[in-house]
């Protein structure tokens, strides 16, 4: 197998609203930005993905409109996912894999703005048995959350934990939207409070892939893939263990991540409830740093907050600070399908 | 700069979708107050039912009658119910396990507050007063003190199983066109039509989308453009659309307006349609109070050459 790389990673400032930018406008920064780092031009990128939804904002084929920014003529070797970018960046790798291409920029961009992203996002559950109920993702999560409490997994003093030490760490993330000592409020659906609430906001992020050689010409430290895979759970949230996630951890194991310790986990655990999820599932010690960025607690711009995780991570190994990290992204409701990617530096 | 625009959107569509045979027999089963799931081959009974086995993905169509009782499973307490939820009054999620079920069904459960609510609990299905066969003719779940209630006995057939259902959705938005078709839209009202000029390759964008699709920089400078134009390409349209109160046939054209990159897209009028050519020169035509031209007419000049247009079809 093709060594592939993550060679440059850029995030916006992530805002309750960017009601002065279209999606183009807020996402083209990020895309100068990956290219400028790496000196590549439109024109030397191999394979193009992107990962966003239109629901977000209401905008129907905002996909299309957004690749204006790319530079998208003439035609390139390009594709979309009606998913977080991390699974953009998921179909980037195995298009490297196969040797059609030998470096890939992958983005996500979201306008959770617009319009109410509680109740858009009960539009991607089960159309016949739980969307007509309209179930939000907070009540979701909150379901979740008890189950947990109820099984001894946590209390709400310990997601309170989580809460702090997540907007503590985010103030030396200068993207991050909600940093610092951040309340944790009232009941939004008990048992969680806003506290253990991702702030809503608009963002985009992007990487840049490069395959073997080509990576250590365009990135002083490459943040290797060593293995990436995504798993689901069932379909209906009754059939789950919601207390569990064997989705996430078969991912990590076909991901390699139980070979060797890592020192840096990037989390997508949007609730607080969903970390200690998470954490139980992919064994994370007190040893290993969770997320240092603030994770999506900090910011959370839905489509794009998982691509982060894996940025973020990449970036830690570039600067040095991490030599072996994992990351994970999330999608659906309760933790639904999982992606893990173990990413490695170069010996120091 | 001028104040950015923002509009009301409401996404509203009525989704039908069909439904597979033990999707069929579960929600006609509640339009019949029986309760049914579906037995998997390692034996569980799955409520609500599904088409296939979510371990093994074999298709299963054992479908197996439950009560109308219960036990929560989990439970989170919802103090402002949301538009389209079961209940309008303050309400708890509740995942229940059926008795005779092996899974939870997520419904609402009518209680006065959260202290009234608990895992473990036992409720019973409030069955709505109409019912088409959808998942809310369970009107929501409320307390039971007792056991598993006595089954019907029902076999799963029915003499008017429906086989489809029409879910209606819809979401509001806030709409922003962001800088660049704000600053356009706002010139329109002026009755001027400003573009954006790509610092790259220099070609003027009309209506501007804040970036250039061939070279991915931000456009900036402004160009106004117009008012006069050329027509590059056009249809005749002969079929009248809903809502449009326009005597076809007419022409539906490209137009290039002097000093614009590429062409919009405008009605032809002040001409018989047939006598609607390429190259034909044309200049728009503004009724009172409105924000964008009504229809764009003949200025009366000679046709312009194949080759000053050529580019822009």
């Amino acid at each position: 197998m093709r060594d592939i790389a993550l060679v440059a990673f850029a995030q916006t400032d992530h805002r309750r609203t960017s009601d002065d930018l279209s999606e183009v406008e807020m996402l083209m920064p990020v895309l100068h930005d990956v290219l400028d780092q790496t000196g590549l031009k439109t024109a030397d990128i191999g394979f193009t993905c992107s990962g966003s939804s239109d629901y977000l904002a209401g905008r129907a084929f905002s996909f299309t409109l957004a690749l204006d920014g790319v530079g998208a003529w003439p035609p390139i070797s390009e594709s979309h996912v009606e998913m977080d970018g991390a699974w953009a960046l998921y179909e980037a790798w195995t298009k490297l894999l196969t040797g059609d291409a030998d470096t890939a920029l992958v983005y996500s961009y979201g306008k959770s703005s617009p319009g109410s992203v509680r109740d858009v996002l009960t539009r991607q559950l089960d159309p016949y048995y739980v969307a007509p109920l309209w179930p939000d993702s907070v009540a979701l999560a909150a379901l979740q959350a008890q189950a947990l409490i109820d099984a001894g997994d946590t209390d709400e003093p310990a997601l309170a934990a989580v809460a702090a030490r997540s907007r503590a760490d985010a103030v030396a993330n200068s993207h991050a939207q909600l940093r610092g000592s951040v309340p944790q409020g009232d009941y939004l659906v008990r048992p969680l409070r806003t506290g253990d609430c991702p702030p809503i906001g608009d963002g985009a992020a992007a990487v840049i892939l490069a395959a073997g050689e080509r990576a250590r010409e365009l990135c002083r430290r490459p943040a290797w893939i060593r293995g990436i895979d995504h798993r689901i759970e069932a379909h209906g949230l009754g059939v789950r263990d919601l207390t569990d996630s064997p989705s996430t951890r078969l991912a990590a194991e076909k991901a390699g991540a139980f070979e060797r310790p890592v020192d840096t986990a990037e989390l997508h655990a949007p609730f607080t409830s969903q970390e200690v999820v998470l954490r139980k599932a992919l064994r994370l010690g007190d040893e290993v740093r969770v997320n240092p960025s603030g994770g999506a607690l900090a910011a959370n711009p839905i489509m794009a907050a998982g691509l982060i995780r894996i940025g973020e991570a990449a970036a830690g190994i570039h600067r040095g600070e991490s030599d072996r990290a994992l990351a994970h992204a999330t999608s659906g409701p309760c933790l639904q399908q999982n992606l893990v990617a173990v990413l490695e530096g170069d010996p120091r | 700069m001028a104040e950015i625009l923002k509009a009301p959107l409401a996404v509203e569509f009525p989704f039908t979708r069909s439904l597979g045979p033990v999707q069929s027999a579960f929600l006609t089963g509640l339009r019949e107050r029986v309760v049914l799931g579906v037995r998997t081959g390692d034996g569980r009974v799955l409520v609500p039912p599904v088409e296939y086995d979510p371990v093994t993905a074999e298709e299963i169509r054992d479908l197996v009658e439950v009560a109308a009782t219960g036990t929560v499973t989990t439970w989170a307490w919802n103090h402002e119910p949301r538009r389209g939820q079961p209940l309008d009054t303050p309400f708890a999620w509740v995942l229940v396990r059926l008795d005779g079920a092996d899974t939870g069904l997520l419904h609402a459960l009518d209680v006065p507050g959260p202290g009234a609510v608990h895992t473990g609990m036992r409720v019973r299905i409030r069955w709505a007063e109409e019912r088409s066969g959808a998942i809310t003719d369970i009107a929501c779940f409320e307390p039971y003190d007792g056991g598993p209630a006595q089954a019907t006995g029902h076999t799963g057939e029915f003499e008017d199983a429906i086989t489809g259902i029409v879910a209606p959705a819809r979401l509001d938005y806030t709409y922003s066109p962001g800088r660049a078709q704000t600053a356009y839209i706002h010139a329109l009202s002026e009755r001027r039509t400003v573009g954006e000029r790509c610092p790259s390759c220099r070609k003027v964008y009309v209506p501007p989308r804040g970036a250039c699709p061939t070279c991915g920089v931000a456009t900036a400078e402004q160009v106004e453009v117009g008012p006069r134009g050329t027509v590059t390409t056009f249809c005749i349209v002969n079929i009248k659309a809903k809502n449009l109160d326009i005597e076809v046939p007419y022409v539906y054209a490209h137009i290039a307006l002097d000093g614009a990159g590429l062409a919009l897209h405008g009605r032809i009028g002040g001409i018989p349609y047939d006598q609607v050519r390429m190259g034909l020169r044309v200049v728009p035509v503004w009724t009172e109070g409105a924000r964008y031209p009504d229809h764009y007419r003949p200025t009366g000049e000679p046709d312009a050459e194949y080759e000053t247009y050529k580019e822009l079809l």
